[in-house]
């Protein structure tokens, strides 16, 4: 096991911590009373847990990709199965954007949720530590409970403080999640039937012949599109964030999409090699068809939770584009999208928060003229706004650069489709920042008369507001502006990846050189003939 | 020695007794309700001690072993959780609740006699005795109509139908082999099913009663009538216990057939496949609590059914893990119904509107019940499905797990709909249920063994493969 990771040798158990102090925060609270007091504890508990996942970005080794901070304990001897957690290049950015988006989730619900404060407190904890145990997992069952488990807490954030259809959005959201990922653990099963282990390093290594490889593929994939979204299982998405409480959105937004991607990453590549290579044309074709009628659907919405949620689906077929792209800057720009996403979409639903707040519509009819009443919130919006659409010198436009170079040095005209992309998100995201902040030909949020009243009660954002929107800000413009430190984490672990899945095929070609080989020529001419 | 290695058997038979003579006087119902407890308690303590002892008795036609004191910890300890979860036993009839109890322990002697019966006859004799109890047990129901007449009857009828079909299927092996002895069946079976289609038959139906009890397609008709019309206390037994039972005999006779898949195994699967497909779909659109759960019983059936056809140590450890795991999911979602319904009714999902403020604590177990019986980890019900799944893909049925995380998809919309019934719904002033302090013990309990289980499923995993192991 030695070559796959190194054990843990800071002083504490600092992945362990972080997966067990929100747990106990959780089970404090439910002594907890007090609304006030809740919300403190659950700020601390979720700051806490920030500030112990610090020494990952500080001690964390860039030159090797093998695991880190690795603990290991026995746990389930019977299977071979063990409590073995761990980071590497690929999941420790992850860790951290889950850690430091958390405490904004609380901060963001202080006055937006009203009811069962003290539940609300406890599922928001119980998220954080399954959200966080998907990515540390270096065992397919441990990945496996927690992905799922992490269900149940996000069904009952919608289905308990969501919106008027709170019951439609949630069970959609549940049973498309569930079902996806069910075929997953018959994949982790098969899998383990066919080599004796769940330990994600060892199945990675294991060379499986082309046609299990291929189901296996296909099982994961189902699960990972599901959760990315991608076109066409994407439909659970505008509803869970229409209808999910702020914290909710911002949870589902910037961290639960990354789960697709990251599981793409961790099963579907190195352990599916060939099949990935097999595959390739279709998930390119449906990241491109996602690019694109996300952005399109986005361009005629009129609630604005719907368009920055179409606008999700847009984006993350960015990251499936540059993951099967399968070359260095693809994997890398797909990754930084990733985080990006998180650090942009997850503003974008703070801020619809906000205006929730004052106005209680969603509709972009009745929230336009911001500038004249709220310019501190018009200027967060206005960054944001253009850090969705990938303006230069914000984070967005690092992230879809090195993807869209990825796509032209392969197939240009995967490039040049997914241009179309970038160019629709301009234009969802202008329309709805100059509607929102300037336009007020329609006027009836402000109806004549009640003009003042709207002055009144749209007073700008307070200092807690403030402070959420500042913090994502500077990661706006320093990963617009500074992307080095981020790219040289991920930098080994994302070689070792695409050596991973070269040597993965070439040995298949090797093994088995008659039809798999052909089939294999086949993909390839495809690709070549549709680009 | 002889008599430690029958202690449980004889405990129950003294609570048996003890009750029979209450039934003479009159006692108040928290009185009788305290005898019981203790009694239980009694047999329970007795099981634990004779768990790990071998022996056979009564001409080998008796044979104690790990999986037979396994199943009788799991019977003993469940009748234990019914006696204290029908604490008022208020869905019976007053001038009844010594019998009441007495019937129950009588019904629950006999499956502990099932347990460890190894031979056809007494196979028979003491599924007679269970049964028996039981069909005089469910018509004792206080004012609610006459569903529970047609429970009674129905039970009795579908029983006695399958009971005869598995008498049929034993003359046909007595036949066929010469014997009523499973260990010597074992050594003569699996060639006959090999060659003679008539072995299949008779195999198949000598199971019928078992299928009957485990609510299993095709003997699953009875269901969700009885679980409806009989009390929510005799329902918390008829859907707990003689599944367990039912299951340990399965297992014994899939072990008879042998190892190898044949024709056999595919009957088997068939059925397993049609249980979980009809149960879950059926189940989708029920309104009554009860009726939901005998739906999703037969769905279990299907799934545990999967562990036993694959007749290796994985598969058959994994269906024990997973029947004990039932049961206990499946009393804590009972416990729940019994204290929402204060005057013994049935619930439907307007009952468990707001429940949440009623009552956090049942409504919690009951969220995690029913999360735990759709498969959600951490749960006691993940593991298992987990475990079952590995098993059969061991053996190579890949189509069959398939289609069972299929209906295990399926299956979770109808669970989410109890969740969601408890946590959301009305927020309108309803009274508090106040729940006394033993019955909060029993919630946190319920609510602590499915998630502590499910989340270090190593011990009881451990003890369920040791108990395989005696009959492999």
């Amino acid at each position: 096991m030695e070559k796959y990771l190194i054990l843990n040798t800071l002083n504490f158990p600092i992945l362990s911590m972080l997966l067990i102090v929100p747990v106990v925060g959780a089970i404090v609270a439910m002594f907890l009373r007090g609304d006030t007091l809740l919300k403190f504890w659950g700020l601390a508990v979720t700051l806490a847990t920030a500030v112990i996942s610090l020494p990952l970005w500080t001690c964390f080794d860039q030159t090797t990709a093998k695991y880190q901070f690795v603990e290991l304990r026995h746990w389930f001897p019977a299977l071979n199965l063990e409590y073995v957690i761990g980071v590497d290049g690929i999941s420790v950015l992850l860790v951290l954007l889950t850690t430091f988006v958390m405490p904004l989730c609380v901060l963001c619900s202080w006055t937006y949720i009203k009811i069962r404060m003290k539940e609300f407190i406890i599922v928001t904890l119980l998220m954080e530590t399954a959200m966080l145990g998907v990515f540390m997992s270096m065992n397919t069952v441990l990945f496996y409970i927690f992905w799922e488990g992490m269900l149940v807490p996000m069904y009952l954030i919608i289905a308990i403080w969501g919106g008027a259809r709170k019951d439609y959005a949630s069970i959609k959201f549940f049973l498309y999640t569930f079902a996806g990922s069910i075929f997953l653990l018959v994949a982790i099963i098969a899998m383990y039937i066919k080599t004796g282990t769940f330990f994600i390093p060892e199945l990675m290594d294991h060379s499986f012949t082309f046609a299990f490889q291929l189901w296996v593929f296909l099982a994961c994939a189902i699960g990972f599109a599901i959760k990315m979204p991608m076109f066409p299982f994407h439909t659970w998405l505008p509803a869970a964030h229409v209808e999910a409480p702020v914290a909710g959105s911002v949870i589902l937004a910037s961290i639960l999409l990354k789960m697709g991607g990251y599981g793409f990453l961790r099963f579907c590549l190195p352990m599916a090699p060939a099949a990935t290579l097999y595959c390739v044309p279709y998930l390119l074709v449906m990241s491109l068809i996602s690019i694109i009628v996300g952005g399109y659907l986005a361009l005629g919405q009129s609630d604005i939770k719907k368009l920055i949620a179409y606008s999700s689906v847009g984006h993350m077929g960015f990251v499936t584009l540059g993951i099967f792209l399968l070359n260095d800057a693809g994997i890398k720009g797909a990754m930084l999208q990733m985080l990006n996403h998180g650090v942009t979409t997850g503003a974008l639903f703070i801020l619809i928060g906000i205006i929730y707040e004052r106005t209680h519509s969603r509709e972009i009819s009745d929230n336009n003229k911001l500038g004249m009443f709220m310019p501190i919130y018009v200027t967060f919006l206005g960054i944001f706004s253009l850090s969705s659409l990938a303006f230069p010198g914000t984070n967005s436009f690092v992230g879809e650069f090195l993807v869209l170079f990825g796509a032209f040095d392969k197939y240009p005209l995967v490039g040049a489709v997914s241009i179309l992309g970038a160019v629709l998100a301009a234009a969802y995201m202008l329309r709805l920042l100059q509607k929102m902040v300037w336009d007020d030909s329609d006027g009836h949020a402000h109806h004549g008369d009640d003009h003042g009243d709207d002055e009144h009660h749209l007073f700008d954002c307070n200092f807690r507001e403030f402070i959420q929107l500042a913090f994502l800000t500077v990661f706006v413009f320093w990963i617009g502006l500074h992307p080095t430190p981020l790219l040289d984490m991920m930098d080994t672990s994302v070689a070792h990846l695409i050596h991973q899945v070269d040597a993965g095929s070439a040995v298949q070609e090797a093994v088995h050189h008659g039809e798999h080989h052909a089939l294999l020529n086949n993909a390839g001419a495809w690709v070549k003939n549709l680009f | 020695m002889l008599n430690t290695v029958f202690l449980p058997e004889l405990a129950l038979m003294l609570t048996v007794l003890v009750l029979f003579f209450m039934t003479l006087g009159k006692f108040r119902t928290g009185t009788v309700q305290a005898v019981s407890l203790l009694l239980a308690a009694v047999t329970l303590v007795a099981t634990f001690a004779s768990y790990g002892q071998q022996g056979s008795l009564f001409f080998d036609a008796y044979q104690i072993d790990n999986l037979s004191q396994l199943f009788k910890m799991a019977i003993v300890g469940g009748l234990f959780l019914i006696f204290f979860l029908g604490r008022g036993l208020v869905g019976i009839q007053g001038k009844l609740h010594s019998e009441y109890n007495m019937f129950l322990a009588i019904s629950a002697m006999g499956l502990v006699f099932l347990s460890s019966s190894v031979e056809l006859l007494t196979i028979l004799l003491s599924l007679e005795i269970s049964s028996y109890a039981l069909y005089v047990v469910i018509p004792f129901r206080r004012g609610q109509g006459r569903m529970h007449v047609e429970a009674g009857i129905k039970y009795v009828l579908f029983g006695a139908a399958s009971t005869g079909l598995t008498l049929y299927g034993m003359s046909y092996v007595y036949g066929l082999t010469g014997t009523t002895y499973l260990n010597e069946l074992a050594t003569l079976m699996p060639s006959l099913i090999a060659t003679q289609p008539l072995a299949i038959i008779a195999m198949v139906l000598v199971m019928t009663a078992f299928f009957y009890k485990l609510a299993m397609f095709p003997m699953h008709f009875w269901t969700p009538d009885v679980y409806q019309g009989a009390s929510n206390e005799t329902s918390s037994f008829v859907a707990t216990l003689p599944k367990a039972g039912a299951v340990l005999l399965l297992l014994r006779f899939v072990n008879v057939a042998g190892v190898d898949v044949t024709q056999f195994t595919w009957v088997l699967a068939t059925i397993a496949v049609f249980s979980m497909t009809l149960g879950n779909l059926t189940a989708l659109v029920q309104t009554d609590l009860k009726r939901l759960l005998a739906y999703s019983s037969i769905a279990h059936a299907g799934y545990v059914m999967i562990g036993i056809l694959t007749s290796d140590e994985m598969g058959m450890a994994a269906a024990v893990f997973y029947v004990i795991g039932y049961l206990l999911m499946n009393l804590g979602c009972f416990y729940v119904i019994y204290n929402i319904a204060p005057d013994g009714q049935n619930v439907s999902f307007d009952d468990l509107k707001g429940l949440s403020r009623r009552s956090p604590l049942l409504a919690l177990t009951l969220m995690v019940s029913a999360f735990g019986m759709a498969g959600i980890p951490p749960t006691i019900g993940f593991i298992g499905k987990f475990m079952i799944f590995t098993g059969a893909i061991h053996k190579g049925f890949y189509a069959l797990v398939i289609i069972a995380v299929m209906n295990a998809a399926v299956a979770a919309f109808y669970y989410l709909k109890m969740a969601r019934a408890a946590y959301c719904g009305a927020d309108d002033d309803q009274d508090a249920i106040a729940l006394p302090l033993g019955a909060k013990l029993l919630g946190t309990f319920f609510i602590l063994s499915i998630i502590i289980v499910g989340a270090m499923p190593q011990s009881l995993l451990a003890v369920a493969k040791e108990a395989v192991a005696t009959i492999l």
